[in-house]
């Protein structure tokens, strides 16, 4: 007897599936940190998600209220604790707005060395992560092992590896040193003596030589990969209109297609700092992108951080060609109980996961009445809903990982 | 290949730039213009950015032309926040020189046209002046998205009340938190949940 399904509703029926909500994070690995994302599914197609953040919410901006400028410095590290230089430089450049401050030649030749090697570091484990995210182990080895030589190199410069505090108001805490032991890791990689001395600066040079011929292994092992490909490409499309409304910026921004950085479009305070350098600024759409890629997807944002690493490369060699020449010293001295000026200022600077802003309302006392940091991750992790409804629950760690957030920056 | 010039040699072709970009006091005509002083109510200059003042029940008017207008085009909205200027302490109220009020601040930017623009709304610390009753203002997340979350945000930390946000609920802090930490009379709970406060 043949059946004849007259009624399709029939088979709707039989193959009908429950919604369901699933709960991924806050402790799952793939979330970068304290994320809980409440997913609406039927079956393996994601209807609706909710994130739920403030896991690591510190209240920095109340604490900021309460203390003198500097004091508030280490709580600026913690924020964005991938790269806490890059907050120090944001934070310190506020202040220096607010108070009119001119800084030395040198200051601001060993602050561009200091914040483009931060974003190497960052940006490599944004690279690492991802691939990681979607289940390849090996770049996430390759990535920190790289990112340990920088640990390493700015534990030589200020003694911490991941909360420096290094850059201050005024500067920077103090000058480059001299002589250092080489970093084991460096020697190793490069077949030197461990006990070998050399310049601090030669130490990086021969990083990034070293580094520059990785990047090439990088492509190989991720961004040409069809594996790879097919898992990010044309998944999380954000729209320009979308990345412009939502405020994303960063890499986000630049992958949808928007050019613009704070280094070339910023305020005079910070482009000052770049004068005189040379770099591009890597904007989707790229004309050697996979065919299957479009405009805004998992693959763009990610090549733009991947091509961001070889521009900075670029700038910290610039910035150790200039050094010798800077003028000046490396800090101008900054009293703690230096008084703030009634008035207010807003300064965003191009950190390396977007542009992270700082808001001070100065009342005539050393703390502000009000220290507002603004996260660029809380207006990128905004996105995610948008661009991952209606797509497979397998594609939301391919989605979350490409905006590479960073959980202590959001809920600050 | 982007590179950065000299100070000294990029003034003419800076000049140039900034005599086509609308500067703060043309902007504040330009609203003026549109809206009457009763809604712009203030520019102040005085300031290392400064900015215009809008009264509280028209900021959705506003936002939505300075967006759309073309001379304008606010796209993005880098920061919204909110101040509470007040000072607890009796003895030093005499000097702190502001009324106790709440200000939300809106920093805008154009990326057609690169410039940027500060706009501040003023509130009474309390609605009606009833303690304890949360300030109102017209959300502007149906403008831009990412107030959406901005607001949230604020209202949570401050203590402000979005008037149709679709979603206002608290975001950093757990939903039964009580107070509003970033209010500068907040008081920290000496427990929560059995974990131990100060």
């Amino acid at each position: 007897m043949s059946m004849q399904v007259e009624d399709h509703r029939v088979i709707e029926y039989d193959v009908r599936t429950d919604e369901m909500l699933v709960n991924m994070g806050p402790q799952h690995p793939s979330t970068h940190g304290v994320l809980r994302l409440l997913l609406r599914t039927d079956g393996e197609i994601v209807h609706e998600i909710t994130p739920h953040i403030g896991y690591l919410h510190r209240c920095a901006e109340k604490i900021g209220e309460n203390l003198a400028g500097p004091q508030w410095i280490p709580y600026t590290d913690r924020m964005d604790y991938l790269a806490g230089m890059n907050m120090n430089l944001g934070m310190s450049l506020a202040f220096e707005k607010l108070l009119d401050m001119e800084l030395p030649e040198k200051a601001i030749n060993v602050r561009v060395l200091i914040a483009e090697l931060g974003r190497i570091a960052s940006h490599l484990v944004g690279m690492g992560a991802y691939g990681l995210d979607l289940g390849s182990f090996s770049p996430f080895l390759y990535a920190f092992r790289e990112r340990e030589i920088i640990l390493d190199l700015f534990e030589e410069v200020c003694g911490a590896r991941l909360t420096y505090s290094y850059i201050t108001i005024g500067g920077v805490t103090h000058d480059i040193p001299g002589e250092i032991t080489i970093p084991p890791g460096l020697a190793s990689l490069t077949g030197r003596d461990m006990n070998t001395k050399l310049q601090w600066m030669d130490a990086v040079l021969i990083f990034l030589e070293w580094l520059e011929e990785r990047i090439r292994e990088y492509h190989a092992l991720l961004t040409r990969n069809q594996i790879f490909i097919k898992r990010v490409a044309a998944l999380g499309v954000c729209s320009r209109e979308m990345a412009i409304s939502y405020g994303c910026t960063g890499p986000v921004l630049r992958g949808s297609g928007v050019d613009h950085d704070l280094r070339r479009d910023g305020e005079p305070i910070y482009t000052r700092m770049y004068e005189g350098y040379h770099f591009d600024i890597p904007v989707a759409p790229f004309d050697d992108a996979p065919p299957e890629v479009v405009l805004g997807d998992n693959w763009c944002r990610f090549f733009v951080r991947m091509m961001e690493v070889v521009q900075s490369i670029g700038l910290v060699r610039q910035a150790i060609e200039k050094y010798p020449s800077a003028q000046g010293e490396a800090r101008v001295p900054y009293k703690m109980t230096n008084k703030l000026p009634k008035d207010e200022c807003y300064l965003e600077t191009e950190c390396p996961r977007g542009q992270m802003g700082f808001y001070l309302v100065g009342n005539g006392a050393a703390e502000p009445l009000r220290a507002r940091a603004k996260s660029s991750c809380f207006c990128n992790l905004s996105i995610t809903a948008p661009i991952s409804e209606g797509f497979f629950l397998a594609d939301i760690p391919a989605n979350v990982g490409s905006l590479d957030i960073v959980m202590g920056e959001i809920d600050r | 290949m982007v590179s950065i010039p000299d100070q000294s040699k990029r003034t003419d072709n800076l000049q140039r730039i900034e005599s086509l970009l609308m500067n703060i006091e043309d902007i504040h005509q330009l609203l003026v213009d549109q809206f009457g002083t009763d809604v712009v109510t203030a520019l102040v200059t005085e300031s290392k950015d400064p900015w215009i003042e809008v009264a509280p029940e028209s900021i959705q008017d506003v936002t939505a032309f300075i967006k759309n207008d073309d001379r304008l085009r606010f796209d993005h909205l880098t920061n919204l926040c909110g101040v509470d200027y007040f000072e607890p302490d009796a003895k030093k109220q005499a000097k702190f020189g502001h009324d106790p009020h709440i200000e939300v601040v809106y920093h805008l930017y154009s990326y057609n046209h690169k410039h940027s623009l500060v706009l501040k709304v003023k509130l009474p610390r309390w609605k009606d002046d009833n303690e304890g009753e949360l300030p109102e203002v017209p959300s502007v997340s149906s403008i831009w998205a990412s107030a959406d979350w901005h607001e949230r945000e604020t209202y949570d930390l401050m203590g402000i009340r979005f008037l149709n946000h679709p979603n206002l609920r608290r975001i950093l802090c757990p939903e039964d938190w009580e107070g509003h930490p970033l209010r500068k009379d907040y008081d920290f709970p000496l427990e929560y949940h059995g974990i131990r406060g100060r």
